[in-house]
């Protein structure tokens, strides 16, 4: 077990150092000065600046400073655009904001998506099937971006129940509808998977081999279809991570709860590649981490992988 | 003697097996699904929106109604004494001609991004499970390593540092999304490998190169048509989720997401079909691409065979 | 005349697909004592699994049954699921064709045993474990104990059939159904769990139907025959009638399909044709277009069963002398 641990440890580390050396490539060849953009600079300014955050160094000391500053001191590096606050400090404010209806988001996408399929595909063709089937049919033309106006449509403007963005620490009434926007489609692709995978467990012939031994459905479903039926939904799990991060950001600029995903789009629209860089790397780790529990998951109950 | 010859008269009898090829077997399941079909006749009426279009259109899509602008909420509205059929945008310019422009440019990403993933992917994935052994692990271990990368960040990275142009879009659209192919067309490739037809190639000699593209790619074909239609609506997505952000297509060149999220912004303001009539198409269109790929993908899939 | 354990009476078993309705059984009825063991054979597709699966309720969502099944003089066929569930396992149990999946691969073998008797008979896991073990001694599984915490992939195929005959003995049912119990085995284990099945028939005391569409199987291991064709009875009786003096072609059929050692043979001759379609049935004989002798009123007439002697049964319009 911590052998196999520290195997996708060891696999981790280059994917992080493949995404960290990418992702400077392409900030390092970007045209033009990243101060470029403050017109009337002269060039000697310039020069200073860029002196002052170490553009100036060849490429090499560039990378290499900028990996050591993060592995030993969690340092992302300095903004370029935002003179008094650097990386650190824009993902210290954004990132519990994220972090919370990203959390909340997830849980209700798994809870309700996971228990929906399920129970769509033990009653099979009944309303509750029917029920299931439309619903993850219909979010699937409603991505985040389609689905949080509509919301704010009807629930802010129309019925004046919640407000229609902010944050305010992280009230409930602020948290329900991002996290509503954010989770339905992926609470839906769930439902999808689920339910398809527990229709071809329950044909399968060890289901009824149970049947043959007279225990309930109940208990047939509980203990003997259940585990081998979620295993489709947690290798989807990681997809899903990437997704809700992506769709985080629509949420941020929306709803404008002030999640990093805020300030990655504004630095994209300043070219503050130092943000984006930051955020970029952060949230590339977070996702390898996910997906290295969500392996162990996988592992853990599926008997025939041993580690 | 005579009882065999009733039985031989019976067997002649016998309704003979009926013999119809793959493809047209396939098309006619694909007709008798009854949403698959009306997905297409709406995708075929869209396509004919975005086709037919410019030349109806009394108004440009960049052009400003200045009679209407200042007072959008009751000259904007949508009415066909104006000529503004779908109304305006909240800078007085008609909305159904930049519905129209807008629905060409999804359409256009869709189906392109679709292409160059599906091209890129299948190519891959075939020879990653031709070749086996060390090279598809290692093949495959790459495919990995990038699908637990958030692309997205990744692609607005792309549109920032490189300047925002369409081509980008399609490229990097198209580049992020051949992973799911890949492993798909490997997968089939692994089973075909094995087929008489291909050992039979290889036994007389032909190069790898010609069998993937000769045998192995043919083959692929109905997998790779079902899921190049379900990539389209996804590539849509794509791209109106970095539009919706402003970071997609730039005026005055738009595409649904830059209407919806335009449409969002004038929510407040009562001018609700800014929102509507883009969001209409989009979600119509969506449907009618995943509706049509279920059916394709119930038509050809040999499992139900 | 007492009531036999189990009498079916003109069964029928339809599926609704795509492609039209599968008629996989059609009026078939058929008798069978406490203790006694029928062999049930025919090709595959001739109905004999889900004869089965219908008599435990376990047929797939489109399967419909309709007849008569009575078990101990009670109906069960179309009993509702709670009701089945005291019966199987308790009182009548099953062995699948396909031992690597019949198990389920997501528990340990223990557990899935346990189970059996902690819900029929309300043991505590802890002396369902001990039972468990105690019956996997019995089917010659050596060091039961480690076993039970063992997954099934843990096991080879033969080793996985000796747990499902373990698991379906643990309530000691009046009857077992065996579902091609040796197919997916290599032959030397095929012998091993046939002799198997003889013993605990004589320990257990327990009633047999063996399914199977190897006749070289059931010569040795079962006092009655039952010959099925396109889910109808094409002939019975005990296996020393059906196989000394066959009196139906299709059973003269599938017993020259048997390779022997014993009678100097050039080639082993085989049935021309395939299976029927069961989606169109003829209202006659199913077997007609294959049967050599097939005439006049077979494609439209299905002939009864009819008493050749004593237990002896056929169905079929030739003449007797012609069956040779």
């Amino acid at each position: 077990m911590l052998s196999y641990i520290l195997k996708r440890l060891l696999i981790a580390i280059p994917v992080m150092l493949i995404l960290i050396v990418g992702t400077f490539i392409l900030m390092y060849t970007a045209p033009g000065s990243p101060f470029a953009s403050e017109r009337g600079v002269p060039p000697a300014v310039l020069a200073n600046l860029e002196r002052q955050y170490g553009l100036d160094q060849p490429f090499i000391v560039q990378i290499g400073s900028y990996i050591w500053n993060l592995v030993t001191q969690f340092d992302f590096g300095p903004s370029f655009i935002y003179r008094d606050q650097d990386v650190n400090d824009l993902i210290a404010q954004g990132f519990p904001v994220t972090l919370t209806y990203g959390f909340w988001s997830f849980v209700v996408a798994v809870l309700v998506g996971g228990t929906l399929g399920i129970v769509a595909a033990v009653r099979h063709n009944t309303w509750l099937d029917y029920l299931a089937v439309g619903i993850s049919v219909g979010a699937q033309v409603l991505p985040n971006f389609v689905l949080a106006p509509i919301l704010v449509l009807v629930f802010t403007l129309w019925l004046g129940w919640l407000p229609g963005g902010g944050w305010q620490g992280g009230q409930l009434e602020y948290i329900i509808l991002p996290v509503i926007a954010l989770s339905t489609s992926f609470m839906a692709s769930i439902a999808r998977i689920a339910r398809a995978s527990m229709l071809e467990v329950l044909t399968s012939n060890y289901i009824r081999t149970a049947r043959a031994k007279g225990l309930p459905m109940r208990r047939v479903v509980m203990r003997h279809a259940l585990k081998p039926a979620l295993l489709p939904v947690i290798s989807y799990l990681g997809p899903a991570f990437v997704g809700m991060i992506t769709g985080s950001v629509v949420i941020d600029v929306y709803f404008s709860t002030g999640g990093i995903g805020q300030f990655f789009v504004a630095s994209a629209l300043n070219r503050d590649y130092g943000v984006m860089m930051g955020i970029t790397v952060l949230l590339g780790a977070l996702t390898i981490f996910f997906n290295l529990v969500v392996d162990l998951l996988y592992a853990w109950i599926d008997p025939k992988i041993r580690y | 003697m005579l009882a065999t010859k009733t039985a031989a008269d019976n067997l002649a009898q016998a309704a003979p097996v009926k013999g119809r090829s793959l493809w047209a077997d396939a098309r006619a399941r694909f007709f008798r699904n009854r949403a698959a079909v009306s997905g297409l006749v709406v995708l075929i009426a869209v396509g004919l929106f975005a086709a037919i279009g410019p030349f109806i259109a009394p108004w440009n899509y960049e052009d400003i109604d200045w009679a209407v602008l200042g007072n959008v909420r009751d000259a904007g509205r949508p009415s066909l004494e104006t000529g503004h059929w779908f109304g305006t945008d909240a800078l007085g310019r008609d909305l159904f001609a930049r519905t129209v422009q807008g629905t060409q440019i999804s359409l256009m990403v869709g189906i392109v991004g679709a292409l160059i993933a599906v091209g890129v992917g299948t190519l891959y994935g075939a020879v990653a499970g031709f070749f086996g052994g060390r090279l598809d692990n290692l093949m495959m271990r790459i495919v990995d390593v990038l699908m637990s990368i958030p692309y997205m960040f990744v692609l607005i990275l792309l549109l920032v540092v490189f300047g925002r142009s369409m081509l980008m879009l399609f490229i990097g659209i198209g580049l992020v999304s051949w992973l799911d192919m890949a492993r798909i067309a490997r997968g089939q490739t692994l089973t075909l490998r094995g087929k008489e037809f291909v050992e039979a190639a290889q036994a007389t000699g032909v190069r790898p190169f010609t069998i993937i593209m000769r045998h192995i790619v043919p083959n692929l074909l109905g997998v790779v048509i079902v899921y190049s239609t379900l990539l389209v609506p996804s590539m849509i997505i794509y791209e109106s989720f970095i539009s919706f952000l402003g970071l997609g297509v730039q005026e005055p060149l738009t595409s649904w997401g830059a209407l919806i999220n335009d449409g969002a912004a004038e929510m407040n303001n009562g001018l609700l079909w800014i929102l509507g009539f883009p969001l209409f198409f989009f979600v119509i269109t969506l449907f009618a691409f995943f509706f049509v790929g279920d059916g394709l993908r119930d038509a050809l899939d040999p499992k139900d065979r | 005349m007492t009531t036999p354990l189990l009498k079916i009476d003109d069964l029928s078993v339809k599926f609704s697909t795509p492609d039209g309705t599968v008629s996989a059984v059609n009026g078939l009825s058929f008798d069978l004592d406490a203790g006694e063991t029928l062999a049930i054979v025919g090709e595959s597709g001739s109905g004999k699994t889900q004869l089965a699966f219908a008599t435990l309720g376990l047929l797939a969502r489109n399967g419909r049954a309709e007849g008569s099944v009575r078990f101990e003089g009670r109906e069960i066929l179309n009993l509702p699921e709670e009701k089945l569930n005291a019966i199987r396992a308790e009182k009548i149990s099953m062995i699948f064709q396909d031992p690597m999946t019949s198990l389920n691969p997501f528990m340990r073998v223990g557990d899935q045993m346990a189970e059996v008797l902690q819900l029929h008979k309300g043991l505590s896991k802890r002396r369902a474990l001990d039972e468990s073990a105690k019956m996997l001694d019995a089917v010659r599984i050596p060091d039961a104990k480690s076993r039970l915490r063992m997954y099934p992939h843990e096991f080879s195929g033969g080793m996985r059939q000796r747990i499902m005959i373990a698991m379906s003995l643990l309530c000691k049912p009046k009857l077992l159904i065996a579902d091609e119990p040796t197919t997916a085995l290599d032959v030397t284990v095929q012998a091993q769990i046939m002799a198997l099945m003889a013993d605990i028939q004589r320990d257990f005391g327990a009633a047999i139907i063996l399914i199977t569409h190897d006749l070289g199987i059931v010569a040795g291991a079962c006092e009655r025959t039952l010959v099925m064709y396109g889910g109808r009875v094409m002939e019975t009786g005990s296996t020393d009638e059906v196989f000394e003096n066959p009196t139906h072609p299709y059973t003269l059929g599938l017993l020259k399909a048997v390779p022997r050692l014993d009678v100097p043979q050039r080639d082993l001759q085989i049935i021309p044709g395939d299976p029927p379609d069961l989606t169109a049935l003829p209202p006659g004989c199913p077997f007609t277009a294959r049967c050599p002798l097939a005439h006049e009123p077979c494609p439209k007439i299905m002939p009864k069963l009819e008493t050749v002697t004593g237990t002896h049964l056929r169905a079929c319009h030739a003449d007797m002398e012609d069956v040779t």
